[in-house]
C-alpha cells in the first residue's frame, strides 16, 4: 500500500515537473521574441512593475535592479538555510541561481525547509526547490546541480557564479567551499544555525578574513553536533538563511556595511542580535596567505576527520555477543518480560516516544553516581529471576548505546549482569519489531 | 566584596552546555601576585567551572578548535589571544561554531 501511494504521489509530482518545464519553455520562447523589442541594458516593462518597490530605494534604483539581473549565485545546500536564502533572491530578481544539494526531501526536513512541500518527499531538494522558486519568479534561470559537492567539481562550479552561499550541514564542506571561493576568488557567505542559535558571517570579500583565516584547524568531530541530533527550531535557520540572501544583495548591489571580518550571532532565546569583530586576514593563511600552501582542492573528510553529510555513519564499539537485535529483544523483554531496558537518549527525546517499561538515563549522565545507584536498585528488584541478569541498552540508531554498554559494564563490574545492546537503536526497533515507532 | 577581579563569562554555540548550561557568568577571580591572562583564566575555568568533559573545551593550553573567545566583543586575536591581561568589567564570550543548517 505504501509503495501505491509513494509511487502515485511521485507521478503526480513528475507531471507537475513537467507542467512547469513546458511553462518554462513557453516563458522561454516568449522572452526570446520579446528580447527583440528592449534593449539588453534596460529594465523591460515587466522588471519595472514587478520590482518598483525595491527600485525606487535611492540605495537600489535602476543600476542596482540590472545588476541583480545579471548577477548570479551559488547556493550550496538547499535546507533550512538554502530554502529561504533561495527564496528571497528569487523574489529579489537575481538574474541565474544555482542549486547543490545531493538530498532528497524527508518528511523531517519540511518543519524548516519550506520550499519543499508534502508531495516533494523522496524528490530531490534541487527539483523540488527548483519548482517551487519558478512559481515565484517564471523569468528566473536555475540551474541544478543534485550532486554532492567534492574537491573535484567544487571549483567547476563556484567558477560560473559571482557570489556563494554557504548554506550547508557539515564541517568538511565549510573547509572546500572557502578553499574554492578563495582560489577562484568568489565572497562566500556563510551561515549556520543550531537548536535555538545562528551565526552569519562573510569571508574572502574585500581582503578580509577567510574561514581558514579565523579556523585553521577543524574542531574534533566528537564536538560537532548536527540538527539531528542537536535540534533546530525552524524559524532559526529561516532567520539566517533570510540574512545571508541579504548579504549577497548587498554585496552585487556594491553597498558597504558587509558583513566582512565580523561575526553576527543570533540567539532566538534573548531575541539577540550580537555582532563581534572578527580577526584580518592572516598573512599566513594556509589558503589566502601570502605563501599559501593550499593551491588545489584537497581530501577535506579527511582533513575534518567526519563526513561531508550531516547523516551520521554508524560506528563498531562492541563485539557480536555484547549487541542484541531487534527481534531478540522483543521477544525477551517484551514478550518474557525479563531484563532491564536503559534508553540512553535525552529526556526530550524520550517523552517523545519510548518503548514501555524502560528506563530513560541519558549517556552523559550515565555513570554517574545517581544513576548507578538508580540502575542498581532496579536490578535488585529482579536480579534474583535470571543469572547473569540481562541489561539492555537503547538509543536512536545503535551508537551512544554502545558507548553506553562499555560505560555500563565498568560501573556494574561487581553485579553479576550481561549488558547489551540494540543493534540499530530504535531505528532498528521501529522498522523489525513495532511499526508504529516513529522514525525520526 | 571589591577584592578580585569582576569578569563577565559568557558561552554559546553549544558551549554553554560544558558550563551547567548556563550562559552568563559573573565571577571574581581571586587576586594575585600576577595579572590575570586569558591563560591563567583557562585553568581557573578548567578548576572551577568546568562541569564535564574539559577535552571537549580545552586542549593543552588553549582552547580547542572551533571555540572562538571573544574580549568585549573582539576577537581575542587582535588583543594577544593567551597573553591579554583580563580588566576589571570584561566580558569574555566563549562562541562554538555552529555548523547546522
Ligand atoms: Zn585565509
Amino acid at each position: 500500500m505504501d509503495k501505491i501511494s509513494n509511487l502515485e504521489k511521485q507521478i503526480a509530482y513528475l507531471q507537475e515537473v513537467l507542467r512547469c518545464k513546458e511553462e518554462e519553455l513557453r516563458a522561454l520562447q516568449a522572452n526570446e521574441q520579446h528580447a527583440s523589442f528592449c534593449s539588453p541594458d534596460k529594465l523591460s516593462k515587466d522588471d519595472v512593475e514587478r520590482f518598483s518597490r525595491q527600485i525606487i530605494i535611492p540605495a537600489i534604483g535602476c543600476k542596482g535592479q540590472m545588476a541583480l539581473k545579471t548577477s548570479s549565485i551559488l547556493i550550496v545546500g538547499v535546507g533550512g538555510l538554502g530554502c529561504p536564502a533561495a527564496q528571497y533572491l528569487a523574489g529579489s530578481g537575481v538574474g541565474h541561481i544555482g542549486l547543490v544539494d545531493y538530498d532528497e526531501v524527508e518528511c523531517s526536513n519540511l518543519h524548516r525547509q519550506l520550499l519543499h512541500t508534502e508531495d516533494s518527499i523522496g524528490v530531490p531538494k534541487v527539483t523540488s526547490a527548483s519548482i517551487a522558486l519558478k512559481k515565484l519568479n517564471s523569468s528566473l534561470r536555475i540551474s541544478e546541480y543534485h550532486t554532492q559537492l567534492n574537491s573535484s567539481n567544487a571549483l567547476n562550479i563556484v567558477q560560473k557564479y559571482d557570489i556563494v552561499i554557504d548554506a550547508t550541514d557539515n564541517v568538511a564542506t565549510r573547509y572546500l567551499l572557502n578553499d574554492a571561493c578563495v582560489l577562484s576568488g568568489k565572497p562566500l557567505v556563510s551561515g549556520s544555525a543550531l537548536r535555538l542559535e545562528g551565526q552569519l558571517t562573510v569571508y574572502n570579500y574585500n581582503k578580509g578574513p577567510c574561514y581558514r583565516c579565523i579556523f585553521p584547524k577543524p574542531p574534533p568531530p566528537e564536538t560537532v553536533t548536527n540538527c539531528g541530533d542537536g535540534g533546530v527550531l525552524g524559524a532559526v535557520p529561516g532567520v539566517v538563511g533570510v540574512l545571508e540572501a541579504l548579504e549577497a544583495i548587498k554585496i552585487v548591489l556594491g553597498c558597504s556595511g558587509i558583513l566582512s571580518g565580523q561575526l553576527l550571532l543570533f540567539s532566538a532565546e534573548s531575541s539577540a542580535f550580537r555582532n563581534v569583530r572578527l580577526r584580518t586576514r592572516n598573512a599566513s593563511c594556509d589558503v589566502c596567505g601570502e605563501n599559501p600552501k593550499i593551491s588545489h582542492l584537497i581530501d577535506y573528510e579527511q582533513f575534518c576527520g567526519a563526513k561531508a553529510t550531516d547523516k551520521d555513519s554508524s560506528i563498531c564499539l562492541l563485539r557480536e555477543e555484547q549487541r542484541i537485535n531487534a527481534p531478540a529483544l522483543f521477544d525477551s523483554f517484551v514478550s518474557k518480560c525479563e531484563g532491564l531496558l536503559i534508553d540512553v537518549r535525552s529526556p526530550e527525546e524520550f517523552e517523545m516516544c519510548a518503548v514501555p517499561r524502560s528506563l530513560n538515563i541519558p549517556l552523559k549522565n550515565i555513570d554517574e553516581p545517581d544513576s548507578v545507584s538508580q540502575i542498581i536498585t532496579a536490578l535488585q528488584d529482579k536480579q534474583a529471576e535470571q543469572n547473569p541478569f540481562p541489561v539492555y541498552v537503547v538509543c536512536r540508531r545503535g551508537n551512544d548505546s554502545q558507548k553506553a554498554v562499555l560505560m555500563l559494564e565498568k560501573v556494574l563490574k561487581d553485579q553479576n549482569v550481561a549488558v547489551r545492546d540494540l543493534t540499530g537503536g530504535l531505528h532498528a526497533w521501529a522498522r523489525k519489531v513495532d511499526s508504529d515507532f516513529p522514525i525520526y | 566584596m571589591t577584592d578580585g577581579l569582576q569578569v563577565t563569562l559568557e558561552f554559546g554555540g553549544g558551549a554553554e552546555l560544558l558550563f551547567g548550561n548556563i550562559k552568563k557568568h559573573e565571577v571574581t577571580l581571586p587576586v594575585d601576585d600576577t595579572p590575570w591572562t586569558i591563560r591563567s583564566l583557562l585553568t581557573w575555568m578548567k578548576d572551577n567551572l568546568l562541569k564535564e568533559r574539559p577535552e571537549l573545551f580545552i586542549q593543552g593550553d588553549t582552547v580547542r578548535p572551533g571555540i572562538l573567545v571573544l574580549v568585549n566583543d573582539a576577537d581575542w586575536e587582535l588583543l594577544g589571544e593567551l597573553d591579554y591581561k583580563i580588566e576589571s568589567k570584561d566580558t569574555i564570550l566563549f562562541i562554538s561554531t555552529l555548523h547546522g543548517g
